[in-house]
């Protein structure tokens, strides 16, 4: 058994710094490349991608990437974990056999597809069975939105991975997969840990919590002595250095930019933290409240103390669904008197959209520079504000009315208050509103599913 | 019921002198992690930044109510603000759908700390 593994985040979401993955495989040793890619926006943009060419469906950009790093990987016998699969994670890894073909890495490349996670197909005879998938927010049924489902996908943990590393892959390619199960399973992989071994589970999902948001945990976003954090232009993400007992060490390569500190690590487990006592995956329950973080070095935080409790027997199903339209418009008006100016334009607007008689759902007014953001905790504008900008939006369940909102923007800038300007990018875009339904689904009636495919 | 000895010997200082923060969201639910600065910063952050405290300061900000939990081990409190988000994900029309600067907003909030607190 290995001593140390090192596991590196290469992605914090589809659309990060494209550098990051090849500076972790370029910059130092590591073990693992570790990339998220899903949101849960993520799955329905990719199941409408699907829905046009059955082709698509993942996410593209890693397929140049895996080009792009494929040689070096296999050279220095680093493996990957990615969700990069979304909605179709069997064309994703067609795509990157190929590229491996092409690379002339023949026999040198297995790549792990783990599916299983998509309901899609199922869910008629889900509901037929008697599981309502009911909303875990407002316990409505899921019959009550059926019409408009666009995506289904359960969250898989970190086994069908560990099956796949076992069985000799060196590219993980899954679908809806938690962003955790990602570096929790090289982990059980390389230290035999048991399913039930519910401390050693906690301590990989909080390992994984920890550098699931790239550089979150490494000098990005970071609050906490911001300006003082060093070469932001080449920030290193994060790498675990995890150990069979289940502490680790957060750090990253030496000579890279950013920061690796208590402070940076704590403020990235506390993001979109609920009750910390209580963190479900379908790997375990672990509990924040018994972390302990320590400095050990420089940009080395070490972790340990970790307790977890049995996985429960549910998972998670995230479901997208049509739920309407928004639109959202802006102008901006200048000193003097700009607050004064936006305000009165959002008057004439609003009585403009009465007197037309459109019924929305919501229609919200924000001023940028004033309240947009932390609303009357701000407190009073400056009078002398150089400028701000009127940003005004609505939503309702059909297109229509959010269509006709989008036309009454532009004419405030001939017939509404002076000194309007900025409506340089035209009318507002009329947006489809994908919602998002979370509900549980007994353990039992999931069955993922490993195969390896070799280049 | 403070006596006029014990109002001398207190200041008001915002959070941000206090604290550092991060906040993210979960549905309509913004959640604010709020970490002490100084391990001697937890216990006052610990008795006064309480769920209705930071209700209060939320108060037309935020449609439903707050929860708090705390993580003595990382010397920080972690506030649910519910209905904080316009609907939250995709569906709010906010700047902030994603409740991502509720963080400051919370470090505006001013309590009062002993006079001889060194912040």
């Amino acid at each position: 058994m290995k001593r140390t593994i090192r596991i590196a985040s290469g992605q914090g979401f589809w659309g990060d710094w494209l550098e990051a993955p090849v500076r972790q495989v370029e910059a130092g040793p590591i073990d693992y490349l570790m990339m998220d890619y899903l949101a849960e926006v993520t799955m329905s943009i990719m199941q409408k991608q699907r829905s046009r060419n059955p082709e698509l469906g993942y996410a593209k950009d890693f397929v140049p990437l895996m080009r792009r790093l494929l040689p070096a990987l296999v050279r220095k016998g680093i493996r990957v974990t990615a969700n990069a699969g979304g909605v179709n994670p069997m064309a994703c890894a067609n795509a990157v056999l190929a590229e491996a073909r092409d690379a002339g890495l023949n026999g040198k490349v297995a790549v792990g597809v783990v599916t299983g996670d998509d309901l899609l197909p199922r869910l008629e005879e889900l509901l037929a069975r008697g599981h309502a998938l009911k909303n875990l927010d407002t316990g409505e049924r899921l019959t009550t939105v059926l019409d408009s489902v666009q995506s289904a996908n359960v969250y898989l943990g970190a086994w069908p991975l560990v099956e796949a590393l076992s069985r000799g892959a060196n590219v993980l390619i899954t679908g809806r997969v938690t962003d955790t199960g990602l570096t929790l399973a090289p982990m059980i992989h390389e230290f035999g840990w048991a399913p039930d071994d519910w401390e050693r589970m906690a301590a990989g999902t909080v390992a994984g919590h920890i550098i699931e948001c790239g550089a979150q945990c490494s000098g990005g976003n970071c609050m906490y002595g911001w300006e003082r954090i060093p070469d932001m232009h080449d920030p290193g993400y994060p790498i675990v250095e995890a150990h069979p007992d289940g502490t680790f060490v957060v750090t990253k390569h030496d000579g890279t930019g950013g920061r690796v500190s208590v402070p940076s690590v704590t403020e990235q487990l506390l993001y979109e933290m609920g009750d910390p006592q209580d963190y479900i995956t379908p790997d375990c329950v672990a509990d924040f409240t018994t972390i302990v973080l320590k400095k050990d070095g420089k940009d080395r935080v070490g972790v340990s103390g970790i307790q977890g409790r049995a996985a429960t027997d549910s998972l998670k199903v995230s479901v997208s669904y049509l739920y309407g339209y928004k639109a959202v418009g802006t102008l901006v008006y200048a000193w003097p008197d700009a607050v004064k100016k936006a305000r009165a334009a959002d008057k004439i607007l609003r009585a403009r959209l009465d007197r037309l008689g459109l019924a929305f759902d919501e229609l919200m007014t924000e001023i940028v520079g004033v309240d947009a953001t932390h609303g009357r905790l701000a407190g009073p504008p400056d009078p002398e504000i150089a400028e701000v900008q009127l940003r005004v939006g609505v939503r309702a369940r059909s297109r229509a009315p959010v269509e006709r909102f989008s036309r009454e923007i532009a004419p405030l800038i001939l017939n509404g208050p002076p000194g309007v300007t900025g409506f340089a990018s035209g009318r507002p875009k009329v947006e489809e509103i994908v919602a998002y339904w979370p509900a549980l689904i007994p353990k039992s009636e999931i069955h993922p599913k490993v195969e390896i495919l070799e280049a | 019921m403070t006596s006029k000895k014990s109002r001398k010997a207190t200041k008001k200082v915002r959070l941000l002198e206090l604290a550092h923060a991060r906040s993210g969201d979960k549905g309509d639910t913004a959640n604010v992690g709020l970490i002490a600065l100084k391990a001697e910063y937890y216990p006052i952050l610990e008795r006064q930044v309480t769920a209705a405290r930071v209700a209060k300061h939320f108060r037309g900000v935020i449609e439903g109510g707050v929860e708090r939990f705390t993580l003595p081990n990382l010397r920080a409190l972690n506030f649910l603000l519910h209905g904080a988000l316009g609907g939250g994900g995709t569906l709010s029309l906010k700047t902030d759908a994603q409740g991502k600067v509720f963080s400051t907003a919370l470090l505006r909030m001013e309590i009062d700390v002993p006079q001889s607190l060194r912040v």
